[in-house]
């Protein structure tokens, strides 16, 4: 990744491009949907990335991924295809697409940056707009829940898959790695808070993530051939979280959140904590 | 080598000696011969090809344009639906200037459920920036196959070409097809902006006003160049195994008062027509439309034209009558017969010409002169 | 341009025996159309497929409509279906049938095709094979030579009682 990209001030999703790319070295083509890193790479003739960069319609990044990885290792060549798509992209108009290149065993990363709605659109709700918060398309808070694409991804059973966080760019870099040693798919789901999105102050990106984090709201994990690993800073927001009202109260698009969707909110952390715990265990 | 095969076998015989290194490919009613036939061949090694079984046909060609932008050799088949669905994804690998070959087997458009022959499937992708030509036997389905491949990987082309053959008509007759020995005639590809990690690049990257419009005329720039690369392409295949082909195959045209035009089995069928009608006295000819894109220069002049659609644009008229009317500035008598696999015999075609009015539209079967 | 139909059931292999037909007619140097007719095809269901062999490349792709010769591979179907529909004046029909029937105005042959596919064990998932031996009474009948329908069935079967049941079907059809 070059200096100079063309993303939002305070943008989550190039620190974590910064550190998926370091990881990835130079032998790595990267596939990108329409998202906000369709934007971010610059405008034609230019480019930020020192990788080439293939982009590809909305609903089409893992199926281009799967043509290109097959093409390559038929050449001979081990290059990593990583598929790079943002929660519309995945949990939304791309999740047929990315279901088959993982049944079909694609040999590619599959990423995906969550900033939990269609960012460069203007911040419609998504798939992945957690409960509660407000985008344009709702304006009065999503009444859905998130969609918890890491279930439906660990029912494909790859060999590795992790949860990651723009705010702990150094995961990133050690999970990246870790997941291109496999062969077949493997996936990776970082949180990428955005300013203008979730409405609070451009330099406060990192401690947005770090607040998802030991809220609970956001819970770093490895499922490796089905191992589930819970990271070290999740393992102590589960010993003792912050309150979840640390991490909506700075974010506008929380503001004026009805208390009863902060409960269900809650209750879906505990939720979630019991059960990766109980897996944890038992796949120990 | 002669042998009797349908022209889905044809088409699947064709793409294995072309050798293609990934197919991607969802079944269709009736492609489905075709995936099955190169699958076999594929895990018979028959094939060397990495054969993807994607899960839709939006997949299946968005893998074809991942793969292709490596530099390899890429083949899918498609029908009716199976194209609509992939109509972003068509758009996409002509955009992206991709040599992807792929077999359509024309077929009628839901609803209702009609897995019988049309053309509206592959006339509602005029625009999207693929070669098309249509073919009239199990042989041309054989040969178009072939040459596909060298047009569209030619550096004064890379475009994607698609060849058309009517669903069950040609997909499931069986004829006689000459396989060849096909020697150096598909040179290797070689594709000169392949993704490359030593050369990074961006690939359709954001785009401004003042740059989209350049790579659109590229696109036609190319497309007019693709004329020449084919009649070479033609010719050369007609030194080499003997068989001609060209833009229009035209027959009994140069005397005759009047010429029916259409696309695939029922351009063949025409012939007959042609021949019943002459016997009447009726200088008839027929010039079957083989390339609609590029589309070919037809001259027409001092003609009477019947032009027989299976499609139709609603609200405007049948699409190729419309084509030949916009390129030619002629009046002609257009007949809209064959829709979802309707029976039409050469005896209806001879019929068609016997009754034309020309300037005026009719439907075969509705009986009526609109 | 000689035309054929066979009449058949979904599973007897009509098709096949279409497909054949078209292979021996190309190994006597002529042309030849296969076509089943699909519609929706279910095993034990009246089908219909059709054979079109010429001196010259083959135009037509409609059905036909005036066939010369009618091929009967299942009796029972005739309760169903009028395959006399459209024959031509004077055309021909072959029965597959060990008795043989009488149609004013059409010359009719026929042999015992079942009863040959049982002899010789042609038998798959419990339907005697007729596709095989039906070519060799159209080679008696004239249609195609019996040395290109051997080569035809050959080619596509490895199985010689293919073979034998097609030499069979030839001897026992009355001149």
């Amino acid at each position: 990744m070059l200096k100079c990209t063309s993303a939002c001030a305070g943008c989550s999703d190039s620190l974590a491009l910064r550190y998926v790319l370091k990881a990835a070295g130079p032998d790595t083509v990267m596939v990108v949907p329409a998202c906000c890193t369709s934007v971010i790479q610059g405008i034609y003739p230019n480019t930020a990335f020192n990788v080439p960069v293939y982009n590809i319609a909305f609903g089409a990044a893992a199926a281009c991924a799967s043509g290109m990885s097959n093409a390559f290792r038929a050449a001979g060549k081990k290059t990593n295809v990583i598929a790079y798509a943002g929660d519309g992209g995945t949990l939304d108009i791309g999740i047929q697409a990315m279901s088959g290149a993982f049944e079909r065993g694609t040999d590619f990363l599959y990423i995906c940056y969550d900033n939990e709605a269609y960012g460069n659109t203007g911040m419609q709700r998504s798939g992945g707009t957690p409960m509660g918060a407000k985008t344009t398309t709702t304006p009065t808070g999503k009444t859905d829940a998130k969609k918890d694409i890491d279930m439906i991804i660990a029912a494909h059973d790859p060999p590795y898959m992790a949860t990651a966080c723009a705010a702990y760019p150094q995961d990133i870099f050690k999970k990246v790695q870790k997941a291109l040693t496999f062969r077949g798919p493997t996936f990776l789901h970082i949180l990428a808070p955005c300013p203008p999105g979730w409405r609070y102050p451009t330099e406060k990106s990192v401690e947005m993530g770090k607040l998802a984090v030991k809220t609970g709201m956001w819970v770093l994990y490895e499922r490796e051939y089905g191992k589930v690993t819970i990271g070290p800073q999740s393992k102590a927001a589960m010993k003792k979280s912050l309150p979840l009202e640390d991490y909506l109260s700075p974010q506008g698009r929380f503001k004026g959140i009805d208390p009863q969707v902060v409960e269900i909110l809650k209750q879906r952390i505990a939720k979630n904590f019991k059960r990766l715990t109980a897996e944890e265990e038992a796949s120990a | 080598m002669k042998k009797i095969a349908t022209g889905n076998k044809a088409v699947a015989e064709a793409v294995m000696q072309a050798a293609p290194t990934v197919v991607a490919a969802y079944p269709i009613t009736p492609q489905t011969e075709i995936v099955e036939q190169i699958a076999e061949f594929v895990t018979s090694g028959r094939m060397p090809a990495k054969y993807i079984a994607v899960e839709s046909e939006h997949s299946a060609m968005a893998a074809c344009i991942g793969a292709s932008i490596t530099g390899v050799r890429t083949f899918t088949a498609t029908s009716s639906h199976g194209l609509l669905y992939m109509h972003e994804m068509t758009n996409w690998a002509a955009g992206a200037r991709l040599p992807i070959v792929m077999a359509n087997v024309n077929r009628s458009l839901g609803p209702g459920w009609n897995i019988w022959a049309e053309h509206t499937d592959a006339l509602q992708e005029r625009d999207t920036g693929w070669l098309q030509v249509y073919v009239s036997t199990v042989q041309e389905a054989y040969d178009a196959t072939l040459m596909a491949f060298r047009i569209a990987e030619h550096h004064d082309v890379l475009l994607p070409v698609m060849v058309n053959l009517d669903g069950f008509l040609l997909s499931h007759i069986m004829q006689p097809v000459d396989t060849v020995e096909l020697g150096d005639f598909i040179p290797p590809i070689h594709l000169p902006y392949a993704i490359d990690p030593k050369h990074p690049a961006g690939y359709g990257t954001l785009t401004g006003p003042d740059q989209q419009f350049k790579f659109r005329w590229e696109i036609e720039r190319s497309m007019r160049d693709s004329v020449k690369v084919i009649e070479e392409t033609e010719k050369d295949f007609a030194k080499r195994f003997g068989r001609k082909y060209g833009f229009t195959e035209d027959y009994r045209c140069e005397d005759a008062d009047v010429i029916v035009i259409a696309m695939g089995t029922l351009g063949k069928e025409a012939e007959v027509a042609v021949d019943l009608l002459r016997n009447e006295g009726i200088k008839a000819g027929s010039m079957r439309i083989r390339w609609l894109r590029p589309f070919p220069k037809l001259d027409l002049k001092g003609k009477e034209v019947v032009v027989i659609d299976r499609d139709y644009s609603f609200g405007f008229g049948g699409i190729v009558a419309g084509e030949i009317r916009s390129k030619t500035g002629i009046s002609l008598y257009s007949v809209i017969a064959g829709i979802g696999g309707q029976e039409v015999t050469y005896d209806d075609i001879a019929g068609f010409v016997r009754t034309r009015r020309i300037g005026e539209e009719f439907w075969f079967g509705v009986n009526a002169h609109v | 341009m000689f035309e054929i139909r066979i009449h058949s059931r979904g599973g007897q292999g009509g098709v096949t025996a279409a497909r054949l037909l078209a292979m021996a007619a190309l190994h006597d140097g002529k042309y030849a159309t296969a076509c089943p007719f699909y519609g929706a095809e279910r095993r034990g269901a009246p089908i219909v497929s059709f054979v079109l062999i010429d001196d010259k490349p083959i135009k037509v792709y409609s059905q036909i409509r005036q066939p010369d010769m009618v091929v009967v591979l299942d009796e029972s179907v005739m309760d169903v279906v009028d395959v006399l529909h459209g024959l031509r004046k004077g055309g021909r029909i072959f029965l597959n049938s060990p008795v043989n029937k009488e149609f004013a105005g059409f010359e009719c042959k026929n042999v015992d095709l079942t009863g040959i596919a049982l002899r010789e064990n042609l038998v798959v998932a419990g339907s005697p094979i007729l596709n095989t031996p039906v070519l060799g009474a159209l080679a008696k009948m004239g249609v195609i030579t019996a040395d290109s329908a051997k080569k035809a069935i050959r080619e596509m079967l490895s199985d010689e009682h293919n073979v034998k049941a097609a030499e069979a079907a030839y001897k026992e059809m009355s001149a």
